[in-house]
Formats: structure tokens, sequence, C-alpha cells
């Protein structure tokens, strides 16, 4: 009983965390620093999710953001098309009722909405994926790569999405998208999709995932079915995002197809690059710093006359020199867990395939 | 590899602390920021100064700052000196958001200019018509941006006006019956012109013989053209960006078209003649609308014109004079309403009649657009040189109104 009265202590404890932060936070932080924390929520799970497919799988996949896309614009339209439907309870323009209220308010609109694009970008994800991920080497960069830029000529082709005027509602009718996301949702799936990726690393089948990196054939020698391994990688990522997608639509005013070029696909790849390969805890932190970074200069440097201007600049150069001082990512492929901090008497060994 | 505390020490630990210091006196200037209070007029200024369309950023910041100084220089308004905070979008809609956020949370904050790209307009107006801070865009011409809500106002002319312009300047003053359109068919602005222009140029009694589309980025506009040429266009409607327009006008000219283009201010740039194969060349003759014209004679601009040369050694864009009006018609507002207070000031904003702004007499309109005339342009050499100044008519009204 033991192990499981544990699991729902953790999980009840987190519910009841997030949720007092969900109320508090709001009313206290600052609503620059507020947005900052929502905006990097978001990117945590783009990079943790990203890293199942480039860090644990080795695969190279440049296209996250259009799964993102999938997501957010799957999601918004879903509610704002749907609000008559299903969600005729929520309010058509302006924010939810205050307090626990509006979370009961929200609460079965933003699941639904989650978890339908996250099914959607999943679906999507398999079609892509598993013609791809037959083969071996680069394709699957170049895959990826024509997908995230047809998502995006799509959408910006589609006019009940906006196409490239953007989409904030169904303006004609007066149903905006509603503005459903809150600090509980975005931290609710940063942990779950940390826990998952967590308890894949050290599962059986996660150490398919990491044979599959380090030694394709090798892996298939072992009994690994790499190419399966790699497209339940791939399907778990693009449903992660496409959650992340969800989450971003319902928290932004206006959706615009430019937030999701290819060069969003690159930041999350800095992130995953930056934090280190496969390490979890580097994603998580790479995805804050990357967030938060231009926001810091802007006020660090901007107390500065003139110094302004140079905010990107300096950003672009605080990555080279961090590349170039730890050219493995800031975690490299570790983690920070418990024994970090505490040592104990004898250390576990170090498990054999991730070994760097 | 497993983390050590030595690692943690060595590698993480720095990169923590310059992220802690960096937050640290983050928070110390965002609580200072509104500091000024009593003696000054606090407005926000998020901008693009940085990214793929910095120069509009740019542009128009110098003409706001040239506004702030004459007016400054003059005693302020209500004895009080303004002073414009200008913050970097870096050309991406979500940090317009994340800089009108920081402006909305500081009481000080009188009003706030910007953007020029409607995208990052219609995204930032939200949040500022949430904390009821009066936002004036300089040169936003997209429809949906004033629409979100009351206190969300332009000094620029809407996109479809342009439209009319063109229509008109091509069907009275050049006389003409049969036109193409080259529209852009990615892009919200150039959509909305040609559509307006298709329109107008039917009711005058114009025949679009064709009305074809590319992309932004496209290099290769042969077939598009190879289709228009056959049916004898008198001219080539091409109201996209000057990117494109360039090698339109030069292929077009290798197709052996040698009919003026006309477009809209998307042209506007120092770009667009060389990227047209140099002056002189494929875009010699062609007209464009405008928001203003240095070469306008009225002593408005004129003076305009100087002050800004002495001050920068260039002359003002068009974007520049829109940051310029859109910042003396501010002040103008807070004159009439008699105190920087933010509902009052907005009254005031809708209120405005004729004033007399260096792009023309600005009247802000029941939707809280501006209406006033619009200039048309035509190239020749390296200059844009100026042709006319059409009116807006009562029909440009109810198109603003749709």
């Amino acid at each position: 009983m033991a192990p499981l009265l544990r699991r729902a202590l953790f999980i009840g404890g987190t519910v009841v965390v997030l949720l007092v932060l969900s109320l508090v936070l709001p009313q206290t932080l600052d609503p620059v620093v507020f947005r900052i924390v929502m905006l990097s929520g978001i990117a945590i799970i783009m990079a943790v999710s990203l890293n199942l497919i480039n860090g644990f799988t080795g695969q190279f996949s440049i296209g996250h953001a259009g799964f993102q896309a999938l997501g957010a614009y799957g999601a918004a339209a879903l509610t704002v098309y749907g609000h008559n439907a299903l969600f005729g309870y929520l309010p058509k323009a302006g924010p939810l009722q205050p307090g626990l209220a509006g979370f009961f308010q929200g609460a079965p609109a933003i699941l639904i909405a989650m978890l339908a694009s996250g099914l959607l970008a999943a679906a999507v994800g398999y079609l892509v994926g598993l013609p791809s991920l037959r083969l071996r080497g680069d394709y699957l960069a170049i895959v990826t790569l024509g997908f995230g830029e047809i998502i995006r000529v799509v959408i910006e082709n589609t006019d009940v999405v906006g196409g490239p005027r953007g989409f904030s509602g169904n303006v004609e009718a007066g149903v905006l998208t509603p503005r459903l996301t809150s600090f509980f949702w975005v931290y609710l799936v940063v942990v779950l999709v940390v826990v998952v990726s967590r308890n894949l690393r050290f599962s059986v089948q996660g150490l398919g995932f990491l044979a599959v990196r380090e030694d394709e054939i090798a892996a298939q020698a072992m009994g690994v079915d790499t190419t399966r391994t790699k497209v339940i990688a791939f399907v778990l990522g693009a449903f992660f995002a496409g959650v992340a997608g969800a989450l971003y639509a319902h928290y932004e005013f206006t959706l615009s197809p430019t937030s999701f070029g290819f060069v969003r696909s690159f930041d999350f790849v800095t992130m995953v690059v930056l934090g280190g390969l496969g390490s979890i805890t580097g994603s998580v932190l790479a995805a804050v710093l990357l967030t938060a970074l231009p926001e810091v200069l802007r006020s660090s440097l901007g107390s500065v006359q003139g110094l302004d201007q140079y905010r990107l600049v300096t950003y672009a150069l605080l990555l080279i020199i961090l590349m170039i001082v730890r050219p493995q990512g800031i975690f490299g492929r570790g983690e920070l867990r418990r024994d970090t901090f505490f040592r104990r008497g004898k250390r576990p060994p170090a498990t054999p395939l991730t070994g760097a | 590899m497993r983390v050590t505390r030595a690692f943690l020490l060595r590698g993480v630990l720095p990169v923590a602390a310059l992220a802690a210091a960096g937050a640290l006196a983050g928070c110390r200037q965002g609580g200072g920021g509104g500091g000024g209070g009593g003696n000054e007029i606090l407005v926000g200024h998020f901008a693009s100064m940085t990214g793929d369309t910095s120069t509009f950023g740019t542009e128009t910041d110098r003409g706001i700052r040239l506004a702030m100084e004459e007016l400054n220089a003059a005693g302020g308004v209500l004895g009080k000196q303004f002073r414009v905070q200008t913050q970097d979008d870096a050309s991406k809609v979500e940090e317009a958001v994340t800089v009108v956020t920081g402006f909305a949370n500081n009481p000080d904050m009188v009003a706030v200019l910007g953007e020029v790209a409607s995208s990052r307009s219609k995204a930032a107006a939200p949040v500022l018509q949430a904390a009821q801070i009066p936002m004036v865009s300089p040169s936003s011409t997209n429809p949906d941006v004033t629409k979100v809500g009351d206190y969300i106002f332009r000094v620029c002319f809407i996109d479809p006006f342009q439209g009319y312009v063109m229509a008109k300047f091509a069907r009275e003053q050049l006389k003409m019956d049969r036109v193409a359109i080259l529209r852009d068919q990615k892009n919200d602005y150039s959509v909305g012109l040609a559509n307006v222009f298709n329109d107008e140029f039917k009711k005058m009694g114009g025949t679009i013989v064709a009305d074809v589309s590319y992309k932004e980025g496209d290099s290769d506009f042969r077939s598009q053209l190879a289709q228009v040429k056959p049916q004898r266009p008198q001219a080539l409607y091409v109201p996209g960006y000057y990117g494109e327009v360039g090698t339109i006008a030069r292929q077009a000219r290798e197709l052996g078209m040698n009919v003026p283009l006309m477009g809209g201010d998307g042209w506007d740039s120092p770009q667009l003649v060389a990227g047209a194969g140099g002056p002189g060349k494929a875009l010699e003759g062609a007209y464009f609308s405008n928001h203003y014209s240095k070469d306008d004679k009225s002593e408005r601009v004129q003076t305009f014109v100087k002050t800004f040369r002495a001050k920068y050694g260039s002359d003002p864009s068009a974007l520049a004079a829109m940051g310029y009006d859109a910042m003396k018609l501010l002040a103008d507002a807070i004159t009439r309403a008699g105190s920087p207070d933010r509902k009052a000031l907005r009254d005031a904003l809708a209120t405005t009649q004729n004033f007399k702004g260096v792009t023309g007499d600005i009247t802000i309109d029941a939707q809280r657009n501006a209406t006033k005339p619009a200039v048309v342009l035509q190239i020749q050499g390296n200059q844009f040189v100026y042709r006319a100044t059409v009116q807006p008519p009562d029909a440009a009204k109810s198109a603003s109104a749709k």
C-alpha cells in the first residue's frame, strides 16, 4: 500500500499546490513576470516533449512548432465554433468569473480542448512519422521541416481561422477565443510531461529509446523494434506539443501564423540542445532561460540609456558563450536528482547505456 | 554523466546567478519605472526597433521623439513635460503583448503609441483596452485594429481607402480603362487594397482585365505575368510590399510589358528602386499611394522636413511623419481634455476634428479611424515625386464604417 499511498499523496499534493498558486500568483505577481511564467510553462512543455524525440531517441525533428500550431488552431477553432453546441456556459468574450468559480467554469472546456488538440497532433504525428521514421538518417529532419511549413501555409490559406490576419475568434458572431488557460493547467501539464518523460527514461521501454539513440543497428540486433520505438516517441512528443498549443491558444489574445514558423521550431531545438540532449532537467531549465532572457535583458540593459538596442545581440552572445563553455549542454545527459543535493554513502553505478 | 555537486557549483550556479541578477535588476527597474509622476506625462511606445521590420520601429520612433522635443521645448502641455518610453518588441507578436502588459501595469502611463504592423497592434490592443489606456497607432492600416474597443485609435487611413485613392487617380487623372491586379494573397494588407481597388475601379466605369495572385517570398512571377499580358492592361496594380514589387517590375519588362505599375504605401522603401534594377529602370514612372510626401509644398510639411533633417541628417519617411503626427495629436487631445486623465483623454481623442498634421487634416471618425487625404507619388529616377492629393469622399467614409 505504501507506494500507492505515496502516489496518491503526490497527485493530491500537486493539484492542491497548483490550484493555490493559480489563485494567488495572478494577484501577487507583476503582470509581466506572470506572463513570462506562463510562457515559460508552455515552452517547458514544448522543450520536454521535443526532448523525447530529439534527446531520448536521437532523432532530429525540426517541425515541433507545426504540431503546436495544429493544436493551437484546432483547440481555438473547437472552443470558438463549438461555443453554441458545447461550451454555451462560457462567456462569449472577456474573462471567466474570478477565483475558484472561474476555474470550475473553464475546467471542462480546457480539458476537452487540450485532449482534442493533443489527439489531433498525435494522429498527424503518426501519419508524418510512420513513413519517415522507417528510414534512418536525416530524412526525419527534412520531412518535419516540410511538415511545419505545410501546416503554416495551410493555416494562412484557411479563412475560417483568419488566414494571415490571425485568429482571435468568430468576430462576426461576437465569440472570441475564451481565456481558459490558467497557471493551474499549464503547470499541471508541465508536471505531467516531466513525470511521463522521467518514468520513460528509467523504464524498460525507455531503455529501448536510448538504445535507438546510441546505435540503431545494435538495438535492432538486440530485438528492439526500432521503427515502433521511434514512432512512439514521435507521437508522444506531438501529443504534448498539441496540448501546449491548446494552452497557448487560450492564453494569447490573437493567434498569428507567423508565431509558428520554422524559426520558432528552432527555438525549441535550441532549448533542447542548450539544456543538454536527453536531459529533462536541462530542457526545463533552458526553456525557462530562453523565454525569460529577452525580458530580463530588456529590464537590465534598458536601465542604461542606449544599451537597450543591444538586447538581442547580448542574447545571441550569451548562447554562443554557453555553447562554447558547455558544448554538451548545461546538463549534458545528466539529471537533477534528490541525491545531487543529499549525497548518500554509496553512489549507484551509472547506467551503462547513458554513460557519456 | 551524473550531476555532481562540483558540476552544480561550476556549471549551473553561474548561469542561475546571472539569471537571478538580471531578474533582480529587472524588478528594481520595473518598480521604479513609473516614478516620474507629478511633473511629467508618460507615454509608452512599443515598436519593432529590431527584427524583421526594424525600420518600421526606428523611423516611427524618430518622428515621435522629434515631436516630443518640440512639445517639451515649447513648455510641454498643461505645464508638464512629456517622457516617451520606447520598448522594443523584436518584430514579434508575443513580445509586443509582453511589452504592453508592462505598460498597462504602470499607473503613470497616460497613453500608448504603436505599432506599425497591424498584426502586432491587433494583438496588443486588447491588453490596453482592458486596462483602459488610450492607444494610438501611428500607421497600422488594417481595419480590424480599432474594432478591438473604444480606447483604440489610429492617425492613418485604413487599407481600403488606398484602393479607392488609386482607383480614382488611375481613372480620373490617368484616364485608364483596363487595369490588371497582381495581389499578394497571403498578405491581408494586399488583399484589402486589391479588393477595394477592384470594386471602386469598376464602379467608376473601368475594367479589371485580370486578377492574379502571388505569395510573399516568391521570386518568379513570370507565369502570372504571362497570364496577364494577353489581356493588354494599361497598368498593373500591385499592392504588395516592396520586396517583391521590384522583381515583378523587372520580370514584367523582360516579358515586354511596358505599362506602369501602381501600388500602395507598402512600396515606400529606399530599397524599392534598387530592387527593380536601379533608377530609370523597370519602375520608372510607376505610381503609388502614400500617407504623405516630403515634396508637398505646404508650409507644414516643409517646416517638418527641415527640422527633421536638421536633427537626423536624413529625410523623414512616411512612417516618421505618422509617428510625429500621432505624438502631436495626442498632445493636442491632452490639452483639450484639460488633464492627463485616461478617460478624459479618450473622449478628447474621439472628438478630434481637423487636426493640422503634417500628413494632412485629421478627423477621427466614429470607428476611431482617421479620415484624411492621401497622396499619389510617381517614381522618377531615385525620387518619389509628388503627383496629387486625393481627398476622402463620403464613399470612403462609408467603406470604413463597414
